[in-house]
């Protein structure tokens, strides 16, 4: 490794004799540098637009339309850091969202003879899109790791391979519509509701809190230096003000009145004088944030996340340590593998049907994001939520161009060159850093 | 020396392409005692440790732990026999941290599974408050650190597990007369442990010092065979490196 990347984010806190204010946060440089350019994209659309951008109900789109490439990145971490790449998981969603779709209009009620709108339909067929997705992406991690054909070559066939195995499955037909359990997972058609939200909201904020206490107190308990009480506190209320932030809202976006009136119609009731409902959180988003929760716990407190960002740091060493790497590599294909299928789920629930084309250049996405997120090709150094942040990113700057009138052409040239800068900037921060 | 040897590598061969990088090589090793291996760069001196540190597997030949045929196909194998090695070029993970390269692959737990940081930091505390009082950079990246700090980092992966068997390729290649003198001395105190020590190195003088016997490598063959440090100069350790031919007079 150069020393390009002697600084890991998540793993690193120079060690200061003075420390100012600042320091004392121990705050991560590089997560509040996304953040930053984040909430610039914000106010720049919102400004431009009038203030449409920042409205409750263009936060909730934007929150729906990030999921699906947002969990595939947290997979695509694992795969860069390994050095690695994965081009086959917009196919991979395909496949799998293809799979789902004939599961629960097909193929369940030919064999099982299930009705259409059974109620197991939609768990059965997210069950056999999860085993695919995972089935499909351990075998390109065998094909990988234990026949060593490169995982550009490997995924760059794949993504030809799952694309038309999509397209073969279906005979190249939209498939929908789909069961309405399994729509729930798309976004609107499945939100917790103004009560459940802030249910939600208290829960978040407690385990936050709890997490806090509990690192402070281990680290406390060995006797390691801590930062001092009101630099945590400081720490904790961002983190609480985000959580409830994001709540409040996501509950500001109240369903149209016209909406309320037809799912009371559906109902056989008259929508009552003066009745108000929000959508709240969005199922989907949930879905995300416990996919990002795990899959952070899997990065920083599992053996498996140990060996993946050990072996991206030197193959060799990681070797040497006794660490299968092979295997590792299956065992990463894999999750990706899992994770194509979960966003399929979403994708597919979101535009309430399966079409021949869902996932296209979604492989691309997904690198971005990650790459965006601080993901280095050079392997070892990535972390889970900047690649959500990534993915936050790219989708703000394409529908903020989109709510600003930008022609398409010029929205795909812009996404592009966001990436290229990124990794300039991350190069040169990398840089400034390391050499200090 | 009529007990048992800690390790037996007999008539070991390995080949690469059509290049033998050891052919038919026999050493052994004591308990408490260091053998150096000396040979000039690719003589064979790293490629035979690595068939005991299970990085290669060999051709043919056997391998005697204690006395007893061992198997090693893999690094895990060579741990399971408590065999550690530091590696010339450290294998260290560059962008984790010290504690996480002292464990790698041995990660403490706690009951849930999950990797127990905490402990493996205080561990790692300790047992660098031994080797290097001065060393500070826990949270660092080891790619942050000085070329002895990275060392001492290697070599207390290696004491830490209690080996019984020590492989040490080069290790003072890359330090300062300081660093190399506390090298020495871990050497002579693991010893004095009752610890078989290897040596690859091309100092001649210092493998006089440090070990007991010595091997010399050339063109993937010994040289003649293991020699008491005690009854050649650092003269003849040269002559046989250079001129690949044992001194006469020396019992091989």
């Amino acid at each position: 490794m150069t020393d390009t990347a002697s600084k890991d984010t998540d793993a690193t806190r120079p060690e200061t004799a003075k420390r100012g204010v600042f320091a004392s946060l121990e705050l991560d440089m590089r997560l509040l540098g996304m953040i930053g350019a984040f909430i610039l994209i914000a106010l720049v659309f919102n400004s431009l637009t009038g203030g449409r951008f920042l409205t409750p109900r263009n936060v909730f789109n934007l929150t729906i339309q990030t999921v699906s490439v947002a969990i595939m990145a947290t997979g695509m971490v694992f795969v860069i850091v390994t050095r690695h790449i994965d081009l086959s998981v917009g196919s991979l969603l395909a496949t799998t969202s293809a799979v789902m779709a004939m599961l629960q209009t097909e193929w369940l009620l030919q064999v099982f003879g299930l009705p259409l709108g059974h109620p197991a339909l939609a768990w059965l067929a997210i069950a056999g899109g999860l085993i695919v997705g995972t089935a499909i992406g351990a075998f390109n991690g065998w094909l990988i790791g234990y026949l060593t054909i490169p995982a550009f070559i490997v995924t760059l066939g794949g993504l030809l391979i799952w694309r038309n195995v999509a397209w073969y499955t279906t005979n190249g037909q939209t498939i929908g519509p789909l069961d309405e359990t399994f729509q729930m997972f798309g976004g609107i058609s499945g939100t917790l509701g103004t009560t459940w939200s802030w249910v939600f909201a208290v829960v978040a904020v407690g385990a936050a809190l709890y997490a806090q206490w509990s690192a402070r107190r281990t680290k406390q308990g060995h006797g390691f230096p801590v930062k001092p009480l009101w630099a945590e506190g400081a720490v904790g209320a961002l983190i609480v003000a985000a959580i409830l932030g994001f709540i409040w809202t996501l509950t500001s976006y109240e369903v149209p009145q016209r909406v309320l009136e037809r799912d009371f119609e559906a109902r056989g009731e008259v929508l009552p004088e003066g009745y108000t409902a929000a959508y709240g959180l969005p199922i989907s988003v949930l879905l995300l944030i416990l996919v990002a929760l795990v899959m952070t716990i899997v990065a920083r407190r599992t053996r498996l996340g140990r060996y993946i960002f050990a072996t991206g740091g030197n193959p060799d060493a990681a070797e040497l340590s006794g660490i299968n790497t092979r295997l590792l590599t299956v065992k990463i294909f894999a999750i990706m593998g899992f994770l194509c299928a979960l966003s399929a789920v979403v994708a597919s629930a979101r535009l309430s049907f399966h079409s021949n084309d869902i996932g296209t250049l979604d492989e691309l996405r997904v690198i971005a994001a990650a790459v965006i997120g601080g993901t280095a090709l050079s392997g070892g150094i990535g972390t889970i939520y900047g690649a959500i942040l990534g993915a936050l990113i790219m989708q703000s700057l394409q529908s903020g161009m989109a709510m600003v009138g930008v022609d398409a052409p010029f929205q795909n040239i812009v996404v592009g060159a966001v990436l290229i800068l990124a990794v300039l900037i991350d190069i040169i921060y990398r840089k400034r850093t390391g050499a200090s | 020396m009529a007990e048992t040897p800690l390790v037996e590598l007999n008539d070991i061969s390995i080949a690469f392409g059509g290049v033998r990088a050891v052919d038919h090589v026999s050493v052994d090793l004591y308990p408490g005692e260091v053998v150096g291996l000396l040979g000039h760069n690719g003589a064979g001196k790293s490629t035979l440790i690595k068939c005991l540190s299970g990085a290669y597997r060999m051709d043919s030949g056997e391998i005697r732990i204690n006395g007893e045929k061992a198997e090693i196909t893999n690094p895990r194998d060579a741990r399971a026999y408590n065999i550690e090695t530091i590696y010339q070029t450290l294998a260290l993970a560059d962008n984790l941290d010290a504690a996480a390269n002292l464990f790698l692959g041995r990660e403490l737990t706690t009951l849930t599974g999950l990797m127990d940081e905490g402990a493996m930091e205080a561990e790692t505390r300790k047992v660098m408050g031994r080797l290097n009082p001065h060393f500070q950079k826990f949270s660092s990246p080891v790619s942050a650190l000085s070329g002895g700090q990275r060392q001492s980092v290697a070599i207390a992966r290696a004491v830490y597990f209690n080996a019984k068997i020590l492989i040490m390729d080069e290790p003072t290649a890359a330090l300062g007369p300081q660093e190399t003198r506390m090298v020495a001395d871990l050497i002579g105190e693991l010893k004095k442990q009752g610890l078989g020590i290897f040596l690859i190195d091309h100092d001649v003088h210092q493998v006089k010092e440090l070990c007991d016997r010595a091997a010399v490598m050339k063109n993937g063959k010994l040289v003649g065979g293991v020699v008491n440090v005690e009854d050649v100069t650092t003269d003849d350790l040269l002559g046989m490196i250079i001129a690949g031919k044992p001194p006469e007079g020396v019992a091989a």
